[in-house]
């Protein structure tokens, strides 16, 4: 079987591929199974506790390779929930790319749940890409409700990029970490939502290992009448180093609100909480305008930088 | 090339520029003038970020008092600002690229930077945000300028916060902005080693022209007078 046209593109926009990957994969559309392969390193196990999806097994000291894991909904109506664990071996140096595409073409709901477990042994460092985009010309919603689960070993370090990138009506995005000793989690995550979206961010760390740092990161912009609610909190119980950002442009009639919390529960614990919302500076617009481009071309240029 | 007949703008209520009438077809201009005298404004005036009261403003003979930034811009009208704004995300090769009008390799921006006296390679890819200091900002914005590569450039106290690079080498960039594009330069300043290379200084005072001529008719009069300063004084080197 091959992918039609509107899966290449979906596959295009949430794991900038052009079809199959290479190395270790698997594709899942409408909640199927349509293409799975495992490499020399990572394995890749259908779950047999009666819930859908896959266990990934990387193998430690496994380095310079990478695990695609899309999924792809287009047919309106659909809703999905699938559960994705990765174990990664001790030492392995790995990149994990996800993401799910819909195209709702009718007037049902489609609906995507992705819980994503990652637990990373001592020493593991993974990169983990996370896309959600939406597409269709019908009237139906389209919903993403992704959670993920980090834990965190001795001296592991995890880098979480995820990103909202249009056409989703409705997201509750939820992350827990654990971070263990001397181990690090970066996530930078970037929303846009247009129209009457409405996305919820819930980031809540614990850096419970001497030594451990996290960095959460979180730039948005809302357009129309889309609102935004990011709630983060960073909790130090142990030596540790936390710091938890989040930076909004707001446009039209949009609201975002932030509540970024840190609690230090331990004397040693170093910790530090940002929260900044506003509209683009009028001069950021007027430079770029001395530089030849149109009011909305500038606004476009600061917004793609901001969210780039 | 620049006409100004005048020109006049109020903020508040209050007189900022008063029936200002300019003519600018030398390669080098320097506008002085005390602190409130109207300088910036009138830079503001020419680039279409603030709209006069009265008069207007002709380049290349046609009157663009009522032109956008971005039409005046593309027009060939170069603004670079006193104080340069700051970007989250956008890079400085993106900012030159923008400037000129096409999407630059590492090695052009490279070129763009060395002219301006910056270490290009540690540079190119750095976002043009608060990381960055004052005088970095200052010369990117100049860079900026010399990618747009205009008829007419206006700088808006470019000597500010370079005082590691060199006055001669903000002169020199000046120089060689004329040589590529053959065009006019406008250089608002209280710096006595800019204003000695212009070929014509227009003094500002409450918002009329004072005076205006030659460095060697308007340099007796400014000097000493703390319109003008010696570099060092800024540098602090002396």
């Amino acid at each position: 079987m091959e992918l039609d046209k509107i899966q290449l593109e979906l596959l295009k926009q949430v794991a900038d591929l052009e079809g199959v990957p290479k190395g270790a994969y698997n594709l899942r559309i409408d909640g199927k199974a349509f293409g799975r392969r495992d490499s020399e390193h990572i394995h890749i196990v259908p779950k047999t506790d009666g819930k859908s999806g896959i266990d990934i097994y990387i193998d430690e000291n496994t380095v310079n390779e990478s695990v695609h894991i899309p999924v792809i909904l287009d047919q309106t109506g659909f809703s999905d929930l699938v559960y994705n664990d990765f174990h990664v071996g001790r030492n392995a140096d790995v990149v994990i790319v996800a993401g799910c595409g819909i195209d709702n073409c009718g007037n049902g709901k489609s609906e995507h749940s992705g819980i994503h477990a990652f637990y990373l042994e001592d020493g593991a460092r993974v990169k983990y890409i996370e896309k959600h985009y939406g597409q269709g010309d019908g009237n139906g919603e389209n919903v993403m409700n992704p959670t993920t689960i980090v834990r965190l070993g001795k001296g592991a370090y995890m880098q979480m990029e995820t990103a909202q990138i249009g056409g989703i009506d409705s997201t509750e995005r939820v992350t827990t970490a654990s971070v263990g000793e001397s181990a690090s989690l970066v996530i930078h995550e970037k929303i846009m939502t247009h129209g009457r979206q409405h996305a919820v961010t819930n980031f809540e760390v614990d850096l419970h290992g001497d030594g451990s740092t996290a960095h959460v990161v979180s730039r948005s912009v809302a357009k129309e009448n889309s609102s935004q609610q990011f709630n983060s909190q960073v909790v130090g119980n142990a030596r540790c180093n936390g710091r938890t950002e989040c930076d909004a442009i707001i446009m039209d009639k949009a609201t975002v609100s932030a509540i970024p919390r840190i609690v230090a529960a331990n004397p040693e614990a170093a910790l530090m909480h940002e929260a900044a919302i506003g509209r683009i500076a009028g001069e950021q617009l007027v430079k770029l305008m001395t530089l030849g481009l149109t009011e909305k071309e500038a606004e476009n240029e600061i917004i793609n930088g901001f969210l780039k | 090339m620049l006409e100004i007949k005048n020109l006049s703008y109020s903020a508040g209520g209050t007189p900022i520029l008063k029936g200002i009438n300019l003519t600018v077809n030398e390669r080098f201009v320097a506008i002085t003038g005390p602190n409130g005298s109207g300088k910036s404004t009138l830079a503001k005036l020419i680039a279409g970020i603030l709209t006069p009261d009265e008069g207007e403003i002709l380049f290349d003979g046609q009157d663009i008092t009522k032109m956008s930034i971005t039409d005046r811009a593309r027009a060939g009208i170069t603004f670079a600002f006193q104080q340069p704004v700051r970007f989250k995300g956008i890079t400085v090769t993106d900012l030159l690229s923008l400037a000129s009008c096409k999407k630059l390799s590492a090695a052009a921006a490279c070129a763009y930077l060395s002219e301006v006296g910056m270490c290009a390679k540690d540079y190119v890819n750095r976002e043009v945000n608060a990381s960055l200091s004052g005088g970095e900002l200052k010369r990117i914005e100049i860079a900026m300028a010399l990618a747009r590569s205009t008829r007419l450039t206006v700088f808006d106290e470019p000597e500010a916060g370079i005082d590691l690079w060199s006055f001669n080498s903000l002169i020199k960039v000046f120089e060689s902005m004329y040589e590529k594009n053959h065009g006019s330069i406008i250089i608002i300043s209280h710096q006595e080693r800019i204003l000695n290379i212009a070929d014509k200084i227009v003094l500002l005072k409450d918002g009329t022209i004072a005076d205006i001529g030659t460095k060697d008719e308007i340099m007796p009069l400014i000097t000493g007078t703390g319109i003008s300063a010696a570099p060092c004084r800024v540098v602090g080197t002396c």
